[in-house]
């Protein structure tokens, strides 16, 4: 009831001194628009990609390139592996599930002749990844682990290259050219587009365009594909491919599914183990060196979150904190300039508590008005945004149901809490002194 | 002008002029920073490439078939004659990467053979005897390729040239005394001699690892034949960039379909080149400007604000000083000097925090070391913005009447 009332005060008292009212409000709105709009996309960029198994999921990372070069990554190993250590994992077995994988570049050709070639996001992958990475199928599904096993000539293909081929149809079973070599569809994904694209930050950066082609590992392998993405080599590989598959040089992401805690344990000792038997056998001339990521933790060791999103939030958050206290000394004055009225109501008989509530609520209103500016401003800002990050991150950040909800709890929040003083201050006015001097 | 008057007021406002004072230090501190921050962007992004953009553009071919090295090199060498025959186009070169890019090969160099630490880091451009001209590169020593010179690579080839041509940058690092021409070094561990300098040519990648070796770079004598393809970097004749950019590609293309051109960015010119390799570092000197701006634009509001409150409250009091004597000046004086007092408190906070802060961002963020000038700009412009602001209400205040003095209110 006293509510209704107060914030019908709060409505009327934001007329009264226009001026400090549209400082107030202008100051609430600008920064929160700020926060919220670096709010965006920091939210977009540290987004957990896979929500339901990102500690299912790690990386596991061995040192193949020694001291010397660790030293110079703070002492991480490199972050990628070499062929002859994700083969050895990939035998071993030792996860729930497994997959090697590395971006690949074949050259989707249509069957239509007039249509040109098209390159597609593509990744070559073992079989466990579909069910690993939670992805989604339209029609089919992955292929098996037969189908790794025999090198076989099959392919998983998006949503948007399915519509581009074969019009949108169900076409598992059906054949795509790609380079020349005819492929089986097993499985045609559902719009999959997690991000950060988190089973490959180091060739991608994290956001990118949704990949459209999967095919078998082994066979990318056989065809000698070579990676579409980073190849990094200690030393020189040696001449040509076989060299090159047998060097230290490091160009394949390694991913292992462990659902509980007792298998990442287990698996981590089994890495120590198997960088101790490199050791033994002289291939590794240093202390076994290894890591195991799950996945918010290796976006954060690949700094998938660009700095600017980080430092651009802090500065505005410093920046809202500014208008608060701009906002606190503005408060004080409207409220003080308001000592006789307060002096009135007191003698009448209102109780500190309800000149509390009645300041409160109508900190409250002024924090309203301002949040529905900063919506505003914020709906400007996010649209600003492709002005200051790559259009690959400014795509994600987006003004939604829940920023909408945030921006204005935010600015009521911030504004009562900001009231707090300055009502303080009104609740101390004593009436007598007020009444005397009028 | 007497403070100690304006100082036993200031007593009386203790949490006004607190809250002022606060968010002019912090107001600085944040102002500092961000001018800091545009000014690194903006000489980040005003760095020189050493080619000559306007006229150049970029195309990048991916090949489809994966062809062996011997058939991507004969469909290259067909593509740049193909190119070359253009009448928009003066020259074109294939390679590896270039300036901008963000991509590409980088290694290290030695002096001897058995050296453990490499004497310097360097971005390796392949090319061929067509590069230098077709960049505009200034070739202050030594002699450019010939055509024999130039051999085809492959992606895991051993990179094995006689002799490179490598920027004056990398030249004096490597031999201080100015005599590189001639001169042996092991790139990627082989031997190679120095054949020719070139003035200036800007490193593959401006990300700050890349920030050691940003302009030493080395061009091989090596066309790269992979079989997933490379770029062409080309010359519009002057003035015909984008015919050139047109024609390009449709002649490719007409010559041989059998390749793909990515719409969005298989032809770039270099300002487009540019423009994305530097986004963030415009976007983030903009971003910081506008916050900035509007930073100041809400100290300088509540300075208003808080000021005008205080002439209200004091009307009384100023028609009293007016009435025994105090003429307009003295009472502008006075909310000015009261103004100068709280501002001079505030910045000396804020230039505290602003290092402070900046010390917290060079550990969590690798940034640089705060220049104190950018402390003193910041310090000047809160102060002249502190002025600005209490004029109109100190103005209002000098106008107050002496009459006022027997008012009751």
């Amino acid at each position: 009831m006293m509510f209704a009332y107060y914030f019908q005060l709060g409505l009327r008292s934001l007329r009264k001194n226009p001026l400090l009212t549209a400082l107030m409000v202008m100051a609430i709105g600008c920064g929160v628009a700020a926060s919220m709009t670096t709010y965006s996309v920091f939210r977009a960029t540290s987004n957990n990609p896979i929500p339901g198994k990102s500690s299912q999921l790690y990386v596991p990372l061995i040192d193949n390139w020694g001291p010397e070069d660790a030293a110079q990554n703070k002492g991480e190993p490199p972050d990628a592996m070499s062929y002859t250590d994700a083969m050895a994992l990939m035998r071993d077995h030792r996860a729930r599930r497994q997959t090697a994988l590395y971006p690949v570049a074949p050259s989707v050709i249509p069957a239509d002749a007039s249509m040109l070639p098209v390159r597609e996001s593509s990744y070559a992958v073992y079989a466990d990844a579909f069910p690993m990475f939670d992805v989604p199928f339209l029609y089919g599904g992955g292929w098996q682990a037969s189908d790794d096993a025999a090198h076989a000539p099959v392919v998983v293909i998006g949503r948007a290259l399915n519509d581009k081929l074969f019009r949108g149809v169900n076409s598992v079973g059906r054949e795509i050219n790609l380079d020349g070599r005819n492929y089986r569809i097993t499985g045609v994904m559902d719009t999959w587009d997690p991000q950060p694209l988190f089973f490959d930050p180091v060739n991608t950066s994290g956001f990118g365009d949704p990949v459209q082609l999967f095919i078998p590992f082994t066979r990318a392998i056989d065809l000698k594909m070579a990676t579409n993405g980073n190849n990094n080599c200690n030393k020189h590989s040696g001449e040509g491919w076989d060299a090159w598959i047998r060097s230290d040089c490091v160009w394949i992401e390694y991913w292992a599914e462990l659902p509980s805690v007792a298998e990442a344990n287990a698996f981590r000792q089994y890495l120590h183990g198997y960088a101790a038997e490199q050791q033994r056998s002289g291939r590794f001339t240093w202390a076994p060196n290894v890591r195991l990521y799950d996945v918010p933790q290796w976006l954060e060791h690949e700094k998938v979150v660009p700095q600017e999103a980080k430092v651009s939030l802090l500065v505005s958050l410093g920046f809202l904190l500014i208008c608060l206290v701009n906002t606190v000394g503005l408060l004080l004055a409207k409220f003080m300039r308001r000592a006789p009225e307060i002096g009135v109501r007191r003698a009448l008989g209102a109780s500190r508590k309800e000149i509390y509530a009645q300041f409160l609520i109508e900190a409250g209103t002024v924090g309203l008005v301002g949040g529905v500016v900063g919506l505003l401003l914020t709906g400007v800002g996010v649209f600003g945004v492709t002005l200051v990050f790559d259009p690959d991150i400014a795509r994600l950040a987006t003004l939604n149901g829940s920023l909408i909800a945030l921006t204005l709890l935010v600015a009521v929040l911030a504004t009562v809490l900001a009231a707090f003083y300055p009502t303080w201050r009104a609740a101390q006015v004593q009436p007598a002194w007020q009444l005397k001097s009028n | 002008m007497q403070i100690k008057p304006i100082l036993s007021a200031l007593r009386r406002h203790k949490a006004g002029t607190f809250l002022i004072a606060m968010q002019i230090a912090l107001t600085l501190a944040i102002v500092c920073n961000a001018l800091f921050i545009i000014q690194q962007r903006i000489a980040h992004l005003s760095e020189r490439t050493g080619i000559d953009e306007p006229d150049i553009f970029v195309i990048e071919c991916e090949w489809v078939g994966s062809p062996t090295s011997q058939q991507a090199d004969a469909r290259m060498l067909e593509d740049l004659r193909v190119l070359r025959q253009l009448s928009s186009v003066q020259d074109a070169t294939p390679s590896n990467s270039y300036p901008l890019n963000g991509g590409g090969w980088d290694d290290g160099i030695k002096l001897k053979p058995d050296q453990l630490q490499d004497s310097s880091g360097t971005t390796v451009y392949l090319a061929d005897d067509h590069f230098i001209d077709t960049l505009g590169l200034k070739l202050i020593a030594g002699r450019n390729f010939r055509p024999e010179e130039v051999a085809r690579i492959d992606m895991r080839d051993r990179l094995a040239a006689p002799q490179v041509i490598v920027t004056k940058a990398l030249a004096d690092k490597l031999f201080p005394n100015g005599d590189a021409v001639g001169k042996t070094i092991y790139l990627a561990g082989n031997p190679t001699t120095i054949l020719g300098e070139v003035e200036l040519l800007q490193a593959q990648s401006i990300d700050r690892w890349a920030a050691d070796f940003a302009y030493r770079s080395v061009i091989v004598p090596r066309r790269l034949a992979a079989s997933l393809g490379g770029f062409y970097i080309v010359r519009a004749r002057p003035g015909q960039l984008d015919a050139a950019m047109r024609a390009a590609p449709a002649a490719l293309f007409e010559h041989n379909p059998r390749r793909v051109i990515n719409e969005q960015d298989g032809v770039l010119s270099f300002a487009q080149v540019r423009a994305r390799a530097y986004e963030r570092d415009r976007g983030m000197a903009i971003l910081m400007g506008v916050i900035c701006v509007a930073l100041l634009a809400i100290t300088a509001a509540g300075i208003v604000g808080l000021t005008s409150f205080w002439v209200g409250q004091r009307r009384k009091q100023i028609g009293v000083r007016r009435a025994l004597g105090a003429t307009q000046r003295d009472i502008l004086g006075y909310f000015m000097t009261e103004n100068l007092l709280i501002s001079l408190g505030g910045v000396l906070v804020g230039v505290l925090l602003a290092i402070a802060i900046n010390l917290w961002l060079v550990t969590r963020f690798e940034m640089s070391r705060l220049s104190m000038a950018y402390v003193l700009v910041g310090v000047a412009i809160l102060l002249l913005l502190g002025q600005g602001a209490v004029l109109a209400p100190a103005l209002r205040a000098s106008r107050v009447p002496p009459v006022e003095a027997t008012r009751s209110v």
